[in-house]
This record gives C-alpha cells, sequence and structure tokens, in this order.
C-alpha cells in the first residue's frame, strides 16, 4: 500500500505538532501494511521542514514550497494538496485535522476522486484492511469504520498520538510544479487576529480546562450581580494555575444577547455542542449547569472535576470525577489565594 | 456596490442536542433508535449560518435568502414551523436521509444538484452558507465538497464574520487555532462560507415573518425531490455508545478552604 502523509508547514517554516502526531501513525500503517511511505509537505519552506524529518523512513519526499502557498488559502493549497496526492500515486493519504487542511483537504479529495474522513481518532491495518475511528454526533456515538475505495483521505484529531521525534538530515525533496491560475489568488490572507496578550484564554496545551457556566453571571446569595468580580477572579485562576478557558453556550449567548456578562468571553471559549471539544489532562467546571458543556465539550478531558451549588445536578452527576458542593466565587477565591 | 446576493443556506435537522442517542443496525446501516420520532432542530451551526445570511440580505438591497434542506419530508415541515418564523427565506427541500451516519460526499451532490437548479441563480451573485460542521456527521467536509461541484473557487471555514466592502469585495474572518482568526480578502461571489457561530443573536419568533415564509414552505415541500443518500462506500463496522458512567464522589458540607486546598493539590499533581 502506498501511504503519503501528508503536511503544511507553520508562518515559521517548521512543522506542527499534530503534523509529528500524524507521522507516528503513518509510520505505524506503513509497518502493519508492508507498505511504502512518502512525505508531503506544502507551505513556505516545505523543502526545509522535509528535512527535520527525513529521519521517519520515508521513500520520497515531496514538496510545493512556491510563494502561492505561503497563505493559507482554499484555492491554493487545495490545488497543492492535489499535486502532491497525484504525484505520490499514494492509496492512503494521512493528514493532520489542521484548520488549515480541514479548510481545503476535502476540495482536494474531490479533484482527486479520493474519499475523506475526518476527526479520525484510530487508524489501523489488519489483514491488509484498513480499519478507522471516529465520533458521530458530537463525541456521542464512536463508530468504526472502512472503505474499499481509494485514494482514501484521513484527517486525523490532534492528541491522540505521540509525537514523532527523529533526526533530521537530507531528505532530497522533490518540488512538486503546480499550476496555479488566476482564479486561485481571487482571495488574500490579510493577517492573523490575535487576542491581546493578556486576553488570550484559548491555551491548547494547556494542562488544565477551566469551563465557566452562566451561574457567574446571576444574583448570588446576598441577591445581587457580581459579575465583574467574576471576571477578575476567573481571569486571576487563568493565570495562576496557566489554565485555558471554556464557557458554557449560555453563558456567551448572553453577550450576543446584550445581556452583561463576562467580557473577555466570545464563542471562540465555547464548548460543547456547537463549540470545541478540546484535549487536556484536566478539567475544572463552575456554575456550569448544562449537559453539552460536560457531555459533549468534555468527552476528551481526562480527569474532570466540578463545582456546583446543586449536589444532584444530573448532568455533573456521572460526568465529571468529583463535584464539589459550594460557592463558586468563595472556593475560587480561595484557590487563587493558594496558588498565589 | 453589488446588486444584491443570493444567499443560499444549506441546512439540515438534526436530533434536539438533549435526546440520548442510541444507535442501532438497520437494512440500509447504522441509525438511531426511534429516529423519526425523536425531536429535531435546525443543525446549529447552520442556524447561525441562516441568521448571518438574513442579517446580510437586510444590509445588501436585493439580496435574496433560500434555505436547502436535506431531510425527511415530514420532519423538515415540522422543522419549518418554528424555522420559519425565524428570518424570511424560500424553502428548496429534498426528501432524504438526514443521518449522521450518511456519507458526505453523497450529500454534497445532492446538494449541488438542488443548488444548481434554483431558478434564476447567478453565480455572480451567488454565496452559498453553511454549517462549518454538522452535529450529526460531524464532519466539516460538504461544503467544500458543495463548492468543488459548484466550480467555486473560494471557500472559508469556521467564519464568524463578513464585512461586504463597497466594491463587493468582503472580508472575512475564519477561525484558527489557539483562538485566533485568519482574515482574508475575497474579491467578490461567488464564494462558499462555512460558518461557525458567528455574532449573531437567534432573533426572537416573527409571527408574520412566519405566515410569509410558509406561504412557501408548503409547496416547496410538495415538490421536494426524493433522494437516495446513504452510507455511500463507507463499511461500517461498529458504532456504540462508549461507558462514560463516572462514579462521581460529591463532597459537600465541607469547609470552602479546605475544598480549595484540594483543588489545588490535584491542580499541581
Amino acid at each position: 500500500m502506498k501511504i503519503l502523509a501528508l503536511f503544511h508547514t507553520q508562518d515559521d517554516g517548521s512543522l506542527p505538532k499534530a503534523a509529528l502526531e500524524v507521522l507516528t501513525t503513518a509510520m505505524a500503517i506503513k509497518e502493519q501494511t508492508g507498505g511504502t511511505l512518502a512525505v508531503g509537505i506544502l507551505g513556505q519552506g516545505a523543502a526545509n521542514a522535509a528535512e527535520t524529518v527525513a529521519g521517519c523512513g520515508a521513500e520520497s519526499f515531496l514538496t510545493v514550497g512556491s510563494e502561492a502557498v505561503a497563505q493559507a488559502r482554499y484555492a491554493t493549497d487545495t490545488a497543492a494538496a492535489t499535486a502532491l496526492i497525484r504525484d505520490s500515486g499514494a492509496e492512503l493519504v494521512l493528514a493532520p485535522g489542521t484548520a488549515r487542511f480541514a479548510r481545503c483537504l476535502p476540495g482536494a479529495a474531490h479533484r482527486t476522486g479520493a474519499q475523506i474522513d475526518t476527526h479520525i481518532v484510530s487508524v489501523k491495518a489488519e489483514g491488509g484492511q484498513v480499519q478507522a475511528q471516529r465520533w458521530f454526533y458530537r463525541q456521542r456515538i464512536l463508530g468504526t469504520f472502512s472503505r474499499a475505495a481509494r485514494p482514501w483521505i484521513m484527517l486525523a484529531d490532534a492528541g491522540v498520538n505521540m509525537p514523532w521525534h527523529g533526526a533530521s538530515g537530507a531528505a532530497s525533496p522533490k518540488e512538486v510544479a503546480v499550476g496555479f491560475s488566476d482564479a486561485d489568488l481571487r482571495t488574500s490572507v490579510t493577517g492573523v487576529r490575535s487576542p491581546a496578550a493578556d486576553a488570550q484564554t484559548i491555551k491548547p496545551d494547556a494542562a488544565l480546562l477551566f469551563v465557566a457556566g452562566a451561574g457567574w453571571t446571576k444574583k448570588q446569595k446576598d441577591g445581587q450581580f457580581h459579575i465583574a468580580e467574576a471576571g477578575v477572579l476567573i481571569q486571576d485562576f487563568l493565570i495562576k494555575a496557566k489554565s485555558s478557558l471554556g464557557s458554557s453556550k449560555s453563558l456567551v449567548d448572553l453577550q450576543s444577547e446584550g445581556q452583561e456578562t463576562l467580557n473577555f468571553m466570545t464563542h471562540m471559549n465555547q464548548v460543547g455542542q456547537t463549540g470545541s471539544t478540546p484535549r487536556h489532562a484536566k478539567g475544572l467546571s463552575a456554575c456550569c449547569h448544562g449537559e453539552e458543556p460536560h457531555a459533549v465539550g468534555w468527552r476528551f478531558i481526562n480527569e474532570r472535576r466540578a463545582i456546583n451549588l446543586d449536589p444532584n445536578c444530573g448532568w455533573a452527576q456521572g460526568k465529571a470525577d468529583v463535584v464539589y458542593v459550594g460557592d463558586a466565587f468563595e472556593i475560587m477565591a480561595k484557590v487563587n489565594a493558594l496558588l498565589s | 456596490m453589488t446588486d444584491g446576493f443570493q444567499i443560499v443556506v444549506c441546512g439540515s435537522l438534526v436530533p434536539d442536542p438533549l435526546q440520548t442517542l442510541e444507535p442501532l443496525t438497520t437494512p440500509q446501516g447504522p441509525g438511531l433508535k426511534n429516529e423519526l420520532m425523536l425531536p429535531s432542530v435546525l443543525d446549529p451551526w447552520s442556524a447561525h449560518a441562516l441568521f448571518e445570511a438574513a442579517n446580510l440580505a437586510k444590509q445588501i438591497a436585493g439580496s435574496k435568502v433560500y434555505l436547502v434542506s436535506l431531510g425527511p419530508k415530514a420532519k423538515l415541515q415540522q422543522l419549518m414551523m418554528t424555522v420559519a418564523q425565524k428570518v424570511p427565506f424560500e424553502l428548496v427541500a429534498i426528501d432524504g436521509s438526514a443521518s449522521g451516519f450518511t456519507d458526505a460526499h453523497e450529500a454534497a451532490a445532492v446538494l449541488a444538484e438542488a443548488v444548481a437548479a434554483i431558478p434564476g441563480l447567478d453565480k455572480n451573485r451567488l454565496l452559498v452558507f453553511g454549517g462549518c460542521a454538522s452535529a450529526s456527521r460531524d464532519a466539516g467536509v460538504t461544503m467544500q465538497l458543495l463548492c468543488e461541484r459548484l466550480a467555486i473557487r473560494d471557500f472559508f471555514a469556521g467564519v464568524d464574520e463578513i464585512k461586504v466592502k463597497p466594491d463587493s469585495s468582503f472580508e472575512v474572518l475564519e477561525r484558527i487555532e489557539g483562538g485566533q482568526y485568519q482574515v482574508s480578502v475575497c474579491k467578490g461571489a461567488p464564494a462558499v462560507l462555512a460558518w461557525a457561530t458567528g455574532n449573531l443573536p437567534e432573533p426572537p419568533n416573527n409571527p408574520q415573518v412566519g405566515m410569509v415564509n410558509m406561504r412557501g414552505v408548503m409547496p416547496a415541500l410538495m415538490k421536494a425531490k426524493p433522494s437516495k443518500v446513504g452510507t455511500g462506500g463507507i463499511a461500517y463496522e461498529k458504532t456504540e455508545v462508549p461507558a462514560q458512567k463516572r462514579a462521581t464522589r460529591i463532597v459537600k458540607d465541607v469547609g470552602a478552604d479546605q475544598i480549595a486546598a484540594e483543588i489545588v493539590e490535584w491542580i499541581k499533581q
């Protein structure tokens, strides 16, 4: 079986960690099938990036490093990925499920007549048959499946495999020619908008995820709102615990409905049905009563604890390892003091 | 400025997120227990796309919104009783499976055929909207496959904002890793945008909008074309709900000091 591990570079020319995780999988599939492995890389500095994974044992390295793919743009990325897949003659294409590839590889699948599946959490080959696993219905049902059609493109979720570590060296990559048309350049990427450094609350590599619910914005036991105080407590905790911040849908919805709420919280923080399903070692939720943050948003959180006023909260029971019954304002203030 | 956009929103129904889902095997492949009885909602990300489409249409004179929806006709009819009250649109219904186990390639083919068949479609004014993924299949590939089938070159994923400029070009914010946005400028329609949540709240029900929409909804449902969207080339080995119940330890009647100390110790482990 011909396997292509397909990657893109980052702005600094390096490969993302998710790519190295996929390389681990690709090498395992090569071993299991007795197939051949090619590494394809697109983006700025692709040839240099190939050198960094030269020790992976791939038979060939293919790159598209032209100016057109310096930008993460659908049309040019799709054309480049199509060229790499065609040139490799791959039957199985393994790629990281980054935002850039999630955008363009379905288009490349169409152009190469390939089938595509995303959010792959496991792939293995037995008796020549490749089998994959992914979640359906937003992390509620786990499916195991295969496809007979080739090429078959799989985008793997980040964080499910160990990243490859190995020697760099001379990869002698082949630069694949791609004919970009004017129509491919109708869109220009003008930049990246990041939150201010001190307002960066989404940290995918953090060990801990803190999920805040709408309870922070409700009247507290003195009959008053304490939204400003909640904001200070949460932001203080994020800094001291080096935690990433998640939110329930109801909390971010309050903001879009024009109600006063936590001004640093956006839909980007939302976990659950219409939010993300991040992977962190630990998760702590407070004032959160919905099913979605606990069942869907926490699917890939290993250790889960919750602070809740209601010991019988049905959505935390059975989904969290520990539920602390108490006032989140009081507890988090003391947590912050201890972390100082 | 453009004469207005033709905004085609692709969105279908999914089981209400609060429902417990149990997979089972049917002759057509995997399905859900009591699937036809489960209450449905408009797929959440598609719903955001629809609200953003209506908002854009309101800002740009001459624009019109279409909703192309693939699902079992009877369930689409139920769904429209609520969705039709939200924003003005013309429905294009396709009678077929909305199961999360169907193949995105087949769904995209059916949707592309329905979009291309919209009378008076002008590709130079066409914006195709949809969710960045569905809450059922959750693949995030259907809109790109549709984009290719419609021979459109510009696609944006995880969109939270579109700003149309006086020369009809537009700026798009796409979600990327780490809570950041990629900012792009596209020369203009046609383009396909797969939306994340956008920035708009769910519009309140408007019975007047509902009455106007329903005049078109019923005929659209009557002439909904049957389509055989299935599992395509996917051979399912197993679908299961893994055991996820945890033995939750409840800590109550304990002071905040003690709880805080335990949490901090756990964080530091």
